[in-house]
């Protein structure tokens, strides 16, 4: 009997920590949203409402405020720019560390995951002075070259772990049966591959999207919106960056649903 | 020279077995992986190789060209570096203990099969994962300010009267706790995701065994769970490690310039000062922390061999 509603007692516990912290990340979000969509008065009033009076005000606010459209505009560009780049060349590497055993991969391997979460100060400083020299400086694309360099190592590990989940098999099945290394790749890797692909894709927007130093420091009047959102952060209203807080965030939210079931094949695989 | 190059082939041509198209296939089927990983290369090349480069000949070369070390003369001299680099350092020590209980606490919580809906929790605690630094701050910037929603909240259920200043500027203790439970709701997610993955790994029987033998939550954490979840835990660590001496828009999105860190630090002799060299000194700073830090976890986490597991 009390072994019964001890186990009941832990269950309830579980699910109440489960709970507990699931409210611990969304609690904020929900603050945050609920700011973007009052109305301005209320964004200043005090104390707030819990619940909203939902509005659009605020965030025309801050898409109208001077600036914010255009660094919006160009944060997207950059960060497709970004993500054709580092796809284009980071999934053939990928692809030759998933298949290939050739002298100095892991040499390769390990250039490349200690370029993972390297200093990107160390990167952007310099690149400032070289890009004033090819013309290139305060430009989008400089940016998504600077960005590109942020996203590729990400890239390419991801890509490689989702080639080798692709049974190598399979393709060797498609070679004696008259496909060449090429079309083989097209017409059986590739389809099984384009799912994984696509989430590494999309996470490479967003690494893009996302990232601030390097765009404050290689841009000045062509900023994206992160930077854009910096710069003006201390001098702005509550309403702008309440709105502004919301509109960087947004995107986060939804890649992350979109991409929920790779979450693992992503960053899962990263000790490996 | 014109010589050599003619014979080279036919020498080569003379050794070669019947078949020679395939030989060849083969000899260019050796080469692709390194087609294939050459554009990497070059890039990682024109852009982490050259730029490090030149960030050094920017902190540690004079105006003559010379080497100088006046640059980091000029930064460790400068009033905001002290705090800007005790700052950084505390946020480290602080955050990671927490972060990885927390995210150790969601890791098994995901991980438990009597938890219902484990897929949702899991998204949830996913979420922060694309989120980036700069909404991270402005999010608990929301909660924080004088008349967001902490206070708001205190008023309505009554435990205060008037507003309480969170972000003082006066109380350095208060912005470091602001920026804590930031970077914590932040970038926990990173740390709760590869901790499932190593869960994952840990064989059932392990647990079980330890359940049948009386063993305790705690001590199946303490015994089997962390043990075996080290590996995952040393690649959470260093990378957790790098990224924190990294920290740069949660601290100005909450602070303004009430506490600075280092990166903050670079970014205003780069772009107020417009001092490169000094600004690439701080970026070396960091760098070298970066790496004596990964040295240090390797070598504090190392697994002695008869400790090791196949």
């Amino acid at each position: 009997m009390s072994g019964e509603s001890s186990a009941r007692m832990r269950t309830i516990l579980l699910h109440a920590g489960a709970v507990a912290m699931a409210l611990w990340i969304l609690v904020p979000i929900y603050f945050i949203t609920a700011a973007a969509f009052s109305t301005q008065e209320a964004v200043f009033g005090y104390p707030k409402p819990l619940v909203p009076q939902i509005s659009t005000g605020t965030l025309e606010f801050f898409l109208g405020a001077s600036g914010v459209l255009p660094s919006f505009r160009r944060s997207v560009v950059v960060a497709f720019v970004t993500l054709g780049l580092a796809v284009a060349i980071g999934t053939p590497a990928g692809y030759a560390l998933a298949r290939f055993r050739f002298r100095g991969s892991d040499t390769f391997r390990l250039l490349i995951v200690s370029t993972r979460a390297f200093p990107i100060v160390i990167l952007s400083i310099p690149l400032a002075v070289t890009f004033i020299r090819f013309g290139i400086d305060d430009s989008s694309f400089g940016l998504a070259l600077m960005h590109t360099a942020l996203a590729l190592p990400f890239t390419v590990l991801v890509t490689s772990s989702v080639f080798a989940g692709i049974s190598e098999e399979l393709e060797e099945a498609a070679m004696t049966l008259g496909c060449n290394r090429l079309t083989a790749f097209r017409k059986v890797v590739l389809p099984l591959a384009l799912p994984g692909l696509a989430a590494a894709a999309i996470f490479t927007w967003i690494i893009s999207w996302n990232e601030v130093f390097a765009a404050s420091i290689l841009t000045l009047r062509n900023r994206t919106l992160p930077a854009q959102v910096l710069a003006a952060l201390t001098q702005s209203p509550l309403p702008f960056q309440f709105a502004g807080g919301f509109v960087l965030l947004a995107p986060a939210l939804v890649v992350i649903f979109v991409i929920r079931k790779y979450l693992f094949s992503l960053w899962g695989r990263v000790s490996r | 020279m014109a010589g050599q190059t003619s014979t080279a082939p036919a020498g080569v041509a003379a050794r070669r077995p019947p078949e020679p198209d395939r030989r060849r296939g083969a000899a260019r089927a050796q080469l692709l992986p390194y087609w294939l990983v050459l554009p990497t290369l070059l890039y990682v090349v024109a852009f982490f190789a050259w730029p490090m480069v030149q960030a050094f000949g920017l902190a540690f070369l004079g105006e003559d060209g010379g080497p100088t070390l006046e640059h980091v003369r000029t930064m460790v001299g400068d009033v905001q570096f002290t705090s800007a680099l005790t700052f950084t350092l505390l946020l480290l020590v602080v955050i990671l203990p927490v972060q990885f209980a927390v995210a150790l606490t969601m890791a098994l919580l995901v991980n438990n099969t009597r938890l219902r809906a484990r897929g949702l929790f899991l998204y949830i605690y996913a979420l922060p994962l694309a989120v980036s630094e700069l909404a991270a701050g402005i999010v608990w910037f929301a909660i924080f300010t004088q008349q967001g929603y902490l206070n708001s909240v205190l008023e309505r259920v009554g435990l205060i009267d008037v507003p309480f200043i969170w972000l003082d500027y006066r109380a350095p203790e208060q912005l470091l706790l602001a920026v804590v439970l930031a970077e914590v709701w932040r970038a926990t997610s990173f740390v709760m995701i590869i901790l499932v993955a190593g869960l994952q790994g840990i064989p059932r029987d392990y647990l079980e065994a330890a359940e049948v033998f009386g063993a305790g939550l705690l001590t199946r954490v303490r015994r089997v769970i962390l043990p075996m979840l080290k590996p995952s835990i040393q690649v959470a660590l260093i990378f957790r490690t790098i990224l924190a001496f990294q920290v740069f828009a949660t601290v100005i999105a909450l602070t303004g310039r009430g506490a600075t860190v280092l990166t903050a630090e670079a970014y205003r002799w780069q772009t107020d000062v417009r001092d490169p060299n000094v600004a690439a000194a701080y970026a070396g700073l960091i760098l070298l922390l970066s790496i004596v830090s990964t040295a240090v976890i390797l070598r504090l986490t190392r697994t002695p061999p008869e400790q090791r597991m196949v």
